[in-house]
């Protein structure tokens, strides 16, 4: 382990384990004034947290496969959480079977084959659910005969695949990047790096512009979709979020400034994200996707963000800071 | 070895969340019945239920279908299943007595009264079966179980499964009270099960 890697988990274990303090110490407290179910949201986050810690370590610490396996296995649960929360009919389950078992193991498996030496599936990864997906799905749908609301079924579960197969792929697929550094050299830092700067980034986004909404949010963006996000929020999140991207910048190919815009980058997608998701919860009538799991919000309620920022991301550092654009 | 292997597989197609809604896991006799909506309703309640309690209760199934072929008879065999003939029943082998001499004084059972698989959007008319049993055992514990979803993680007429999420509701028990007729005991039992897919 070198010193890099080393000083990032310190960081995050301190950080999270000072949060979780917080947290206990809060909910043994009733009475803080705080708004119990903010708690308890809290509580809920820092539990994702930890296991997105989890997975990240695994990127530093062990094979390449074991990351894109995690992600995959994360991309199947939101993928069931998104299907299952989507009214679907009796014509569609074959095309489902095969969204579930064919085209969301082959994607992953593409990427864990990809590799700069050997051969790059690049070419076939990035095209696969976007082209190949798409017109299987309502040919399918087609073939099993039910015309019944034909095309919103069809894209329906093209969006499901999509946003919770497809762009959560390419968080791992950064791992397959040959860098180049913001000097013009090959990186000599760990790719596994890049992963970490994203989640993190994401994720402090999210919270960013939560807290920044709850203390100085005046006026929501649109208050049907979400009351909690307002344009203080995202306004004041997006510039945290670039200052702590500024500071981290030594874990990263980028330099300075490069950090700062990417971390803008990111928070703006991770915004779009999250109002998405929302907006399609607001739809089915939902509060969460993990309605169906008692007790918690659901793993597409956490990733949400990171779906979207990640294809962005992976795009942005392969066409300045890799050698091969 | 079977057993748990496909448990675990049933758990990881169907997804299942297991709420227990004014009602406790518990290991006296009780008949839990539900509504039938797909193939893996009887395994996927099965092992809803904890360990302990598993291996005292029965699924009750159909024998025509259950005893054809190797695979089938070996999985009827795994889960313990009670296989009852729906061809031939005969004045005093019926289905009731067959179940009642099976469970003896340890046993609970798994029932679906609707006879067949349902769509899964409405619940059919319960068969009166279930209102003989508690007539004949009064001191059974009838608890109704709600499955939703289940439906569209293995439908009627398909033999692959799509992954989805899917939740089994166990609900307070009840009991037939004196004199209640069969038609209102049977509306009842059935309302019950309706009631859990709202809480």
């Amino acid at each position: 382990m070198d010193a890099t890697t080393a000083a990032l988990f310190s960081i995050v274990l301190g950080l999270l384990a000072v949060a979780t303090v917080i947290g206990q110490v809060l909910k043994r407290q009733p009475e803080t004034g705080l708004n119990p179910a903010a708690v308890l949201a809290f509580n809920g986050r820092l539990r994702a947290w930890w296991m997105m810690s989890c997975v990240l370590a695994a990127a530093f610490f062990f094979p390449r496969g074991v990351t894109v396996l995690l992600f995959g296995l994360l991309s199947f649960w939101a993928l069931r959480e998104f299907i299952t929360l989507t009214p679907t009919r009796l014509g569609d389950h074959r095309a489902l079977f095969w969204v579930f078992f064919l085209f969301t193991p082959l994607q992953y498996v593409l990427i864990a084959l990809d590799s700069p030496g050997r051969g790059s599936t690049y070419g076939l990864y990035s095209i696969l659910i976007p082209v190949y997906a798409l017109l299987f799905i309502p040919a399918r749908i087609a073939i099993a005969g039910d015309t019944k609301r034909f095309l919103e079924r069809s894209a329906k579960i093209q969006c499901g695949l999509l946003v919770c197969v497809y762009c959560l792929s390419f968080a791992p697929a950064l791992l397959n990047l040959r860098l180049i550094g913001h000097d013009g050299q090959p990186y000599r830092g760990s790719s596994a790096g890049l992963l970490f700067f994203l989640v993190v980034m994401v994720q402090l986004a999210d919270a960013l512009q939560y807290l920044w909404g709850q203390i100085y949010g005046r006026h929501t963006i649109a208050p049907q979709v979400s009351s909690s996000r307002t344009w203080e929020g995202f306004l004041g999140g997006a510039g945290s979020t670039a200052l702590v991207g500024m500071s981290l910048c030594w874990a990263t190919p980028f330099n300075v400034w490069q950090a700062m815009l990417m971390s803008l980058l990111l928070s703006v997608m991770a915004f779009a994200g999250g109002m998405t998701l929302s907006a399609i919860k607001r739809d089915r009538g939902v509060q969460d996707y993990g309605t169906l799991v008692e007790g918690h919000g659901g793993v597409l309620d956490r990733i949400d963000s990171i779906c979207f920022a990640a294809p962005v991301f992976f795009h942005v550092t392969r066409y300045f800071f890799t050698a091969v654009p | 070895m079977t057993e748990t292997l496909l448990s675990l597989l049933a758990r990881f197609l169907a997804g299942a969340s297991v709420r227990w809604v004014d009602c406790q896991p518990d290991t006296c006799q009780r008949v839990y019945f539900a509504n039938h909506t797909s193939h893996l309703d009887a395994v996927v309640v099965w092992s809803a239920l904890p360990m302990h309690v598993r291996s005292l209760t029965r699924p009750v199934a159909a024998k025509d279908y259950w005893s054809r072929g190797w695979i089938r008879r070996h999985l009827a065999k795994a889960f313990n299943a009670l296989l009852i003939d729906r061809k031939e029943i005969k004045v005093h082998q019926s289905p009731v007595d067959l179940m009642l001499r099976e469970i003896g004084e340890t046993y609970s059972l798994i029932v679906f009264p609707e006879g067949s698989r349902s769509s899964g959007q409405e619940i059919g008319e319960f068969k009166s079966g279930l209102y003989y049993l508690t007539k004949k055992r009064p001191d059974l514990e009838l608890v109704p179980v709600h499955i939703d979803n289940l439906n569209r993680v293995l439908p009627r007429g398909e033999v692959l499964p799509v992954p989805l999420l899917s939740c089994i509701s166990f609900g307070p028990p009840l009991w037939l009270e004196a004199g209640e007729p069969k038609a209102d005991f049977l509306e009842r039992a059935r309302e019950a099960v309706r009631r859990l897919k709202e809480v």
